[in-house]
């Protein structure tokens, strides 16, 4: 079987390349339920608050400055193509180096303590950034820088529920996060639901779900229909934008389910702000010489 | 509601109680910047020896820690942050002849109850709009506590801020008033 080469500096400087597009752009499927938001918005203030949010992110973009000056912790989830061979230096390591490079040339915020309980020392460049590595069939790699900021990582929640807690259970503890989180995760939030696994499979499947396009439904029919649901009771609480008051709390809301344990049902509920930052790109392998 | 209220500081009493909660407010004029760390730091002072160390009287302070400064810019992106964690000392602050403060997110009771006190203002800017607040900035500079680096206590020239008054010294909470006025609006589809 053939195997195919990529440099760790290919990888930084890719990696360098998203985080910068990801704090610079707002998706455009994010731009899109921002605007339908505001044309559905009836308080006047709440109108006032979308108005800032679009005027941001346009004024973001043209002036490449970050959307936010929370700059977050950079998620990177990378699919790695078994054929492949990284050459120069080690793959984890040069996804760092790809977020201190883009930390240090985009002015982006430095968020990142080195440890959490005692020093609580800024490490000066952003990193460690929060690495997925999943491997795959083939010779690419594809990368997903997804900076999260850290205001409605807090108002995120994990709910060990019982498998007999059912379709309500998991609707229940979604809204309830929502209602609980209140302002602080800066509303309008998109809710990111992952059901099942382990304790720790179902909130990386919960940050997956975030994602997800907005206004994309789950392709399964039980799982779409739940999505609606979330989205409408999370709209009925009346938060709104910036917590103000408005009848849009939530742009969306999208669930990935896995495998669990046939006495278990973990649901995780991770919301991200109307800042839902995300850019991906793929780095094909070039075949090595025989 | 009207539509928006352009604001020029100081603001005396007179001018704190011409606010209400729900207020659409573009401010221009001077104001201070300071969040956790500058927040501490004064208040601890005050406590040692009775008086801030710079004066804060009549001063509206922003909670936010901006980003770094790119070439040519006045400031970098510049944000509130979550408000809350200045609740223990913000009562003293008012005490001590603050005017008004601009953050995000919901006031303690005590906070509260001083804004009413000492007829303040506490305004909403919307997190999450950086860049647009900092285009509102035109001039940026450092008052104290250099060594806290991005918590450095500044002050800022801003015109036409865009912010929504969130508790008035009449009592007014538009986190109480704005999202049951909402569910209402809900309801009746």
């Amino acid at each position: 079987m053939k195997i195919y080469k990529i440099t760790a500096e290919e990888i930084a400087e890719k990696v360098r390349e998203l985080a910068l597009a990801a704090n610079m752009y707002l998706p455009e499927d994010v731009k899109s339920s921002l605007a339908a938001a505001r044309a559905a918005e009836k308080m006047l203030q709440a109108r006032a608050v979308y108005e800032e949010i679009i005027k941001n992110a346009e004024l973001a973009a043209e002036k490449y400055m970050p959307i936010c000056q929370d700059c977050g912790m950079a998620v990177i989830f990378a699919e790695f193509g078994q054929d492949l061979f990284v050459e120069g230096g080690g793959a984890s390591d040069a996804l760092n180096e790809g977020v201190r490079r883009a930390y240090a040339d985009g002015y982006l915020r430095k968020s990142v303590v080195s440890d959490p309980l005692f020093a609580r020392k800024n490490s000066g460049d952003n990193t460690p950034a929060v690495i997925h590595w999943r491997v795959v069939p083939g010779h690419s790699l594809k990368i997903t820088v997804a900076p999260k900021g850290m205001g409605s990582e807090n108002m995120s929640r994990i709910f060990m529920l019982k498998p007999a807690d059912g379709v309500e259970g998991v609707v229940n503890a979604a809204v309830e996060t929502v209602r609980a989180a209140g302002s602080n995760p800066c509303p309008p939030v998109v809710i990111g639901v992952g059901i099942g696994g382990n304790f720790e499979t179902a909130p990386l499947a919960a940050k997956e779900a975030l994602l997800v396009p907005c206004g994309k439904r789950n392709p399964v029919g039980f799982y779409a229909e739940m999505e609606e649901r979330i989205l409408n009771e999370a709209n009925r609480l009346g938060i709104g934008p910036a917590g103000i008051g408005g009848s849009v709390t939530a742009l969306d809301a999208h669930i990935v389910a896995r495998p669990t344990h046939i006495a278990g049902m973990p649901v995780a509920v991770n919301l991200c702000c109307h800042a839902l930052r995300h850019a991906s790109g793929r780095i094909e392998g070039r075949p090595c010489n025989e | 509601m009207s539509e928006s209220k352009f604001v020029t500081l100081p603001l005396d009493d007179e001018g704190a109680k011409a606010l209400h909660a729900g207020d659409i407010v573009r401010l221009s004029g001077k104001i201070l910047v300071g969040r956790d760390a500058a927040h501490k730091r004064i208040a601890d002072a005050i406590n040692a020896v009775g008086e801030p160390p710079f004066s804060i009287d009549n001063e509206i302070i922003y909670y936010a820690g901006p980003a770094p400064t790119p070439p040519g810019a006045v400031i970098g992106p510049i944000g509130p942050t979550t408000s809350g964690r200045m609740d223990p000392y913000t009562p003293l602050l008012l005490s001590k002849g603050l005017r008004g403060m601009i953050g995000k997110g919901k006031r303690a009771p005590e906070v509260l109850a001083a804004i009413r006190e000492h007829n303040a203002v506490y305004f909403g800017a919307t997190g999450g709009t950086a860049v647009l607040l900092a285009a509102c900035v035109k001039s940026a500079e450092r008052v104290a506590y250099e060594d806290l680096g991005p918590e450095a206590v500044l002050r800022l020239e801003v015109k036409e801020m865009p912010l929504i008054v969130l508790a008035d010294c009449h009592g007014g909470d538009l986190y109480e008033i704005g999202p049951a006025e909402a569910r209402k609006v809900i309801e009746q589809g």
